[in-house]
């Protein structure tokens, strides 16, 4: 997987370009947590439509690029449904309570030199290598 | 307009997630484990990202919106308990599972059992984060 630096790079330059179609399209930032969140306690009101439509394309291209291009696409997750629980637990609410995740702080957050994202950002970097040390390295639960 | 722009922004946020290599959560592990086997591509995917979205924040200097409005002003530059202690939170589920809410999503045709769950999850927390978020506002600080 040398090359997987490559793909990283163009699928990167992607994502930013979803971001600037949102952002200078219909004045949206693009966070998955915020557009998908807001449709869960209901504070989406009338961009409810909008949303739906944009996460019916966020599951719909890969749908169809992976059958295509990428036969063998897999998560690879770990097959410990309680560990994958608690770890949605904890992006749902982590996400929600930071409002915003990699794409909202990260992507949209940073590039706009905005310290809420960069902040946010090193915090869930810190605790996610931390989380891996503790629970691959120490617990060996992953 | 709208729907249609809405509807291509989360069709390129899809394919970008996939290309990249995002949704494969051995990825996203690999790139926090210091400690073990590193992978670098998160670095490259966030990069290239950032990028194209440095111009586009450019670009609404002095402009409106496509389909009218007006854009998201700066946040206010608080850094509160929400923030820390809600990044933090993210953080080890990431860490734990290699997955967050955007290639959750993404990876939903192809993320059998174990993607389902996740989503599950991940919604009900999402629910229960307004009366988390309010409690921790009301919590004593820690002396």
């Amino acid at each position: 997987m040398e090359q997987s630096w490559i793909f990283g790079l163009i699928g990167g330059l992607i994502i930013g370009l979803a971001g600037a179609v949102y952002l200078l399209g219909n004045g949206r930032i693009m966070g998955a947590s915020g557009i998908i969140g807001g449709l869960v306690d209901g504070s989406a009101g009338n961009q409810a439509r909008e949303r739906m439509v944009f996460l019916a394309g966020l599951v719909i291209a890969p749908l169809i690029l992976s059958r295509l291009f990428f036969p063998g696409a897999s998560t690879n997750v770990t097959s410990n449904l309680v560990v994958i629980a608690a770890a949605g637990l904890l992006v749902g609410m982590g996400t929600r309570i930071a409002n915003g995740c990699t794409s909202g702080h990260g992507v949209c957050g940073i590039s706009r030199f905005s310290l809420r994202g960069i902040v946010a950002t090193v915090f869930y970097i810190l605790a996610g290598g931390l989380s891996v040390a503790l629970f691959r390295h120490v617990l060996g639960v992953i | 307009m709208r729907l249609i722009l809405a509807g291509l922004a989360g069709s390129l946020f899809g394919t970008g997630l996939l290309i990249s290599g995002m949704t494969d959560t051995r990825k996203v592990i690999g790139w926090l484990d210091v400690f073990g086997n590193w992978d670098p591509t998160l670095a490259f995917v966030m990069g290239g990202a950032i990028l194209p979205m440095m111009i586009a924040w450019r670009l609404t200097k002095g402009r409106a919106p496509v389909v009218g409005g007006t854009f998201p002003a700066p946040s206010d530059p608080v850094l509160n308990r929400r923030l820390i202690v809600g990044s933090s939170l993210f953080g080890v589920g990431w860490g734990l599972a290699g997955l967050c809410p955007g290639p959750a999503i993404a990876s939903l045709s192809y993320g059998g059992i174990g993607g389902l769950v996740f989503l599950v999850a991940m919604l009900t927390g999402m629910w229960a984060a307004p009366s988390v978020a309010s409690r921790l506002d009301s919590a004593p600080t820690a002396a």
